[in-house]
């Protein structure tokens, strides 16, 4: 321990600390300015960034002790008092915030640039904030809300807000109102599960199985239990329960017993005073492992001779056949003039959510807790407790789920991470016990995006008509079940695209390997599908010499069509909408010469691609698909809408409130929010299959809609007027001539033994499974998108300059945040194609280190020009259907198609390599079946 | 992870060096950090450094200065303070620009060139600048100051001359530019995770005096060996040739036909990164002999 003496945010410090700090150690863990993020401690990321004397400096690799006698800023030292700073103020107007856990690192960044520069362009921002990440936003309303604070800052006007054009907005629907809890994240305020401390706490590391297959022979303890500070070290012989969990098939080992399956099976874990005991700890433990055959590509898991890594599941390696049958195949292809068959491959990608995977458990007895508590940001609370319960041996009643804000999750945050293992360190040592997973871990040990190789083969007839497709999709489901068979399902749905298609033959089969267990991921198995099913429908348009356009509109869904599972759709159905809007903007696209699909300017060739998709709104295929919320009112005249939903940065808080608030006729801001506690909040299901704004905002609309029906009655009551002479005004009840607010009703609702709260429970229509015909799901989300692409004819060097996009989402809840979540969805895509693959290597992961692993930046980010269309749902909440996918699925083969425009090579593995590409296009190639993990 | 178990921030040269007498082969030297910490972090079972000593604070590695005929550059001088300097703007373009590509703003910030070089990567888009400005490294070697020319700091891929536990960079000099002469630097990279480019190239151009010729050339392409070294034969072809896109070809010819380029695993293949050699050779060669067309007369 040495002094440190330092200011920080005009405070001056002298702290003895440990020479080994980290300054954002030393700010988050002995200062408590738990503000600024940790993301991946390898200086990529840049959340972490603080102006160390005026300069931003990644606080997460800057040693405490260089800083001495410096003067650091966080983004606690922001805002004056109550004021906020134009930055922070601006990202709240321009909806630049979701998840929050990036936004201080991308405000002091931006803060520094405008300390330096008071009137940036969108260049100097991208310069700046090149190495800041936001995985969320797709960094457009990032580079408005940082050119409005320099506007402000100047004294000059902030630019408009682009919120986007929507029909028939009511009083709160259909309005961008703020999301919920956005002022504690522009402050640095808002806490994340890793922000929580509790006295007495322990911090807990997992040690990891270095194979991809091996026998767990021995795991010696004894020398780590031995080491000072340390105060548990358990196995899979510690387990209470059953050790076992997963969330559709339970094949997953707590503690990895007599096999680990894939490197990041956990084998055994500890609990210790300090992160760096615990993890001198992990180096004391020794384990005799006997390596096996490593089963790491789906097509030779399906194979004879490949080891069997689950014995007792059925069908061995295959985790599940999935088939689509529809109409007559044979018939179908002797009917086509033009027929088209390739095989495409997409790899492993990774969520890359900025906040690593946390969880603390607490005993029961303990800090006021009275059952076994885990804390922790999870996408589906209820079966955290379900499987914690499970693993312990305890009912659920004995289990309490807290749910923290989440750092971003897009599907990664559905298993179980580390809930389990926190609690069984909390009973072991009777205190609280934090586990925080470091970016390298959440690399290696969460489910990821299936790798998939998908043959398709699509006929048409001279006329464009589409008359048969035919798929073949292999996924590697990695080592364990986690969501496989529901994803590959989707992926097998999804492959005939938004099209009318008489006769289907769709085979998927879901593999088990040794590769990191794939799991649920934005776009859930539709992305890869898409991938392969929109380059088809162009290389089919190009032999047919028709538009594109021309041929999706041709063939696209509408009302009254069946689909290939045997849904006759009878609503709500955008898809030609969304498609002429793309068109309509895209042929107003001139650059000089009128609207054409390619060009070239000097050594560089451009060109536009387009792309349509869908995507189911809701578990469905059978699955029972209900939500719970619960409204209350309180005397003050607010309300509160609980339900057990998650935000992970999507918006689902506001968008209950802002149904709360429209039922109840009150303003948005008296409506508070509480998710994600299984003692408090009733049970919302899981945040996945773009369902919650359908589901809960349904489940929360009938709560809200119910209770005022009560306060209604109560009001009458109290006044003794006829209940149905009432008018809603803001917050007010009136009868005639007697008004009366909310709270006073509440008051009298109790003094007469009437709780002011109502508890709904919402059932979507219930669907078909797959296989059986009828409606398989209950909506569905359409969306056209055009891309357009800057080849460098010399480089191979590839630009996305500009994002056309249109997307039916049945009807915009808040249009801003909706918007946020478009553009998101969109440069995630981006990575999906151009940037990211999850490398393994005969099952080791070579992407263990977020450097290894790059999603795109601010500097990738195109211009993104996005329409709403808004074909509502009937059972949709004020006709609502989900978002959250939909806009992540077509960007990547509109960019591929854009390639092949602009240079004639066409893509069939990804992400594109431009290396692969420069050469076909200098060999005169005309296609690219290889990718950046392929140079070997 | 603990990474280190002391920090020491020491302000004179001389209490550098005794700290790392005092530890003795345990101590690491360390500038920005952001090489030496990443990696270190990254390795399985890293053990701790038992000390660090920061040479950031020492006023001998902090300058940029000319003096005489010649440019001087602090070892512990941060890539920003680099892309910011005047000076160097105006006498090492191809430095500025090497050093304004390397990570973003908050690396840029505290990383240092030294580092840079003392890190020995084969592809330090710093060192390749450093190559063609015949740049050379004041060290304490074995207890010895000493100059050393930039190809001598380097022994094999990431091995460096200096021992960084025993020995000092202190700082860096070259010849100023002179009338005539123009530098430029590029690089291609490729956008998936892989934090070396796929190629770097940086050239120095000195032309005649009617500003028609190329007198001499400089020139490197890299990581094209287990060192960065500079192209003696392309180099060769390019005195008293005209300036002309011919004799650029010219040069990208003999310079391919000496370069051994491998295909390096997730990064390129052999075959693109030839083209890529004559791309950045086209393009930098091209901007260098504008910049000394442009440049001011002798006084």
């Amino acid at each position: 321990m040495s002094e440190l003496q330092i200011t920080v945010n005009g405070r001056d410090y002298h702290r003895d600390i440990d020479e080994s700090r980290t300054l954002a150690h030393f700010l988050r863990y002995d200062l408590g300015l738990t503000g600024t993020k940790i993301g991946c401690e390898e200086a990529e990321c840049g959340i972490c960034t603080v102006l160390v004397d005026g300069v931003p400096v990644d606080s997460c690799v800057y040693p405490a002790f260089k800083a001495a006698g410096s003067s650091v800023m966080t983004i606690e030292g922001l805002a004056e008092g109550e004021t906020l700073h134009p930055l922070q103020k601006q990202f709240v107007r321009h909806g630049a915030v979701q998840c929050g856990f990036c936004t201080p690192g991308l405000i002091m960044t931006a803060h520094a640039l405008l300390e330096e520069n008071a009137d940036p362009a969108r260049e100097d921002i991208k310069h700046a904030l090149k190495d800041t990440f936001c995985r969320c936003t797709g960094y457009a309303s990032v580079m408005d809300a940082i050119q409005s604070a320099a506007r402000e800052k100047r004294g000059e006007t902030p630019l408009p807000v682009k919120d986007p054009t929507v029909n028939e907005p009511m009083d709160v629907i259909s309005r961008s109102v703020e999301p919920q809890e956005v002022w504690e994240k522009v402050t640095g305020v808002a806490k994340y599960t890793d922000d929580y401390v509790f006295p007495n706490m322990l911090f807990a590391r997992t040690l990891r199985s270095p194979y991809p297959h091996a026998k767990v022979l021995n795991i010696h303890t004894e020398a780590a239990k031995a080491l000072p500070g340390v105060a548990a070290v358990l196995t899979h012989k510690d387990v209470p329960g059953e050790n076992l969990h997963g969330l559709v098939y339970r094949d997953w080992p707590v503690m990895a017993g007599d096999v680990a399956r894939y490197v990041g099976d956990p084998v055994a874990i500890v609990a210790a005073e300090t992160q760096e005991i615990a993890d001198e700890a992990l180096a004391l433990i020794e384990v005799d492992y006997e390596p096996l055959p490593v089963v790491a590509d789906p097509k030779y898991a399906h194979s004879p001779e490949a080891p069997v890594l689950h014995p007792e599941h059925p069908t061995g390696n295959l985790l599940k056949h999935i088939k689509v049958r529809h109409g007559d195949i044979e018939q179908g292809f002797a009917e086509a003039d033009i027929i088209v068959e390739r095989e495409y491959h997409t790899p492993t990608t990774e969520h890359a959510f900025l906040e690593p995977e946390c969880s603390i458990g607490v005993p029961e007895g303990v800090e006021g807790h009275d059952k076994l508590t885990v804390y922790v940001g999870s996408q589906i609370p209820y079966q955290d407790r379900e499987q914690v319960a499970k693993a312990m041996g305890i009912p659920e009643t004995r289990v309490r789920i807290i749910g923290t804000l989440i750092g971003g999750g897009f599907g990664g945050k559905e298993d179980i991470a580390g809930q389990i293992h926190v609690a069984m360190l909390a009973n072991a040592t009777g205190r609280p016990v934090k586990m925080l997973y470091t970016r390298q871990e959440s690399l290696i040990f969460h489910p990821k995006r299936h790798a998939t190789i998908i043959r398709i083969k699509t006929g048409a007839k001279r006329d464009g008509r589409l008359v048969a497709v035919e798929a073949e999709l292999y996924g590697d489901g990695g080592a364990y079940a986690s969501l496989s068979d529901k994803v590959m399902t989707r992926a097998t749905t999804h492959a005939t695209g938004p099209y009318v298609v008489p006769n289907a033959k769709i085979d998927c089969y879901a593999m088990y390997t040794n590769n990191t267990p794939c799991g649920a991921f934005r776009g859930f198995g539709v992305t890869q599908s898409a991938f392969a099913v929109e380059q088809n429908m162009d290389l089919i348009a190009e032999a047919l010499d028709m538009d594109p356009i021309e041929f999706r509109r041709i063939n696209a869904q509408k009302v009254g069509v069946t689909t290939a599972t045997g849904q006759l759709l009878r609503e709500s159905v955008g898809l030609l909408e969304t498609i002429d809007d793309v068109r309509k903007d895209l042929t107003a696209h001139h650059n000089g010469r009128g609207f054409t699909w390619s060009w070239r300017e000097g050594s560089k060739a451009y060109g536009w691609g387009v792309a349509c998709s869908y995507k189911n709104t809701g578990l469905g295929g059978g699955a029972p698909d209900k939500s719970e919320a619960e409204v209350e009112a309180f005397e003050d005249g607010t309300f509160e809408v609980r339900t057990a939903a998650a935000d992970m940065g999507q918006g689902i808080a506001h968008v209950v409130a802002q149904m709360a608030a429209e039922e109840l006729h009150v303003a948005y801001n008296r409506v508070k929010v509480l998710l994600c506690d299984t003692d408090l909040t009733p049970n919302g299901g899981p945040t996945t299959a773009s369902r919650q704004t359908y589901v809960t905002g349904n489940a929360a609309r009938l709560a809200a809609g119910a209770l005022r029906a009560a306060m209604t009655q109560s009001a009458a009551e109290m006044l003794d007027a006829p209940p149905d002479s009432v008018h809603y005004e803001e917050g007010l009840l009136r009868f005639d001539e007697h008004k009366v607010d909310y709270g006073t009703i509440a008051k009298w609702m109790k003094s007469n033994g009437i709780q002011p709260r109502t508890l709904q429970e919402y059932w979507a229509p219930k669907t078909q499974p797959l296989g059986t015909g009828g409606d398989m799901h209950v909506a569905f989300s359409y969306a056209t998108q055009a891309a357009l692409v800057e080849v460098d004819m010399e480089t191979g060097e590839i630009h996305v300059k500009k994002v056309i996009s249109s997307t039916d989402i049945g009807r915009a809840i808040n249009p801003l945040m909706l918007q946020g979540q478009i553009e998101g969805g969109i440069v995630m895509a981006m990575g999906n194609c151009l940037t990211e693959s999850f490398i393994l290597e005969d099952g080791v992961p070579w992407s263990r280190l977020l450097s290894r692993y790059k999603m795109p930046g601010i500097k990738h980010a195109p211009e993104i020009v996005s329409h709403l269309v808004e074909h509502r749902a009937a059972d949709g909440p004020y006709g609502a259907k989900g978002v959250g996918e939909i806009p992540s699925i077509n960007t990547t083969p509109a960019i591929c198609n854009a390639i092949y425009n602009a240079t004639g090579v066409r893509i069939f593995s990804i992400p594109v390599d431009q290396d692969a590409l420069l050469l076909a296009m200098k060999n005169n190639r005309h296609e690219v079946h290889t990718a950046w993990h392929d140079v070997k | 992870m603990k990474l280190w178990n002391h920090y020491y921030t020491p302000t004179k040269l001389s209490e550098a060096s005794e700290l790392l007498e005092r530890y003795a082969g345990n101590a690491r030297v360390i500038a920005g950090g952001t090489d030496l910490l990443v990696d270190a972090k990254a390795e399985e079972g890293h053990t701790p450094f038992e000390a660090l000593v920061d040479i950031t604070r020492i006023p001998d590695m902090q300058g940029i200065y000319d003096q005489d005929d010649a440019i001087y550059i602090g070892a512990g001088v941060s890539h920003t303070r680099i892309v910011q300097s005047d000076v160097l703007r105006k006498n090492a373009a191809c430095l500025v620009e090497g050093c304004g590509v390397i990570g973003g703003p908050q690396v840029r910030n505290v990383a240092t060139l030294g580092g840079n070089v003392a890190h020995a990567l084969p592809a330090g888009d710093g060192t390749t600048a450093l190559v063609v400005l015949d740049a050379e490294a004041e060290v304490i070697f074995e207890g010895e100051r000493k100059w050393v020319p930039i190809a001598g700091m380097y022994r094999g891929p990431g091995q460096s001359l200096l021992n960084p536990t025993k020995d000092l960079l202190i700082r860096f000099r070259f010849p100023k530019l002179g009338a005539g002469e123009g530098t430029a630097f590029d690089r291609i990279m490729r956008p998936q995770g892989v934090a070396l480019p796929v190629l770097s190239c940086a050239v120095w151009v000195k032309l005649d005096a009617a500003r028609e010729h190329f007198e001499q050339i400089r020139a490197c392409v890299a990581p094209a060996g287990p060192v960065p070294a500079r192209l003696e034969t392309a180099e060769a072809a390019a005195a008293g040739q005209p300036v002309t896109p011919e004799t650029i070809e010219t040069i990208i010819q003999t310079a391919l036909s000496a370069l051994k380029l491998r295909t390096s695993k997730y990064r390129a293949t052999a075959e693109y990164r030839e083209e890529m050699a004559a791309v950045l050779l086209r393009r930098t060669l091209t901007i260098a002999a504008q910049r000394a067309k442009e440049s001011p007369q002798a006084r």
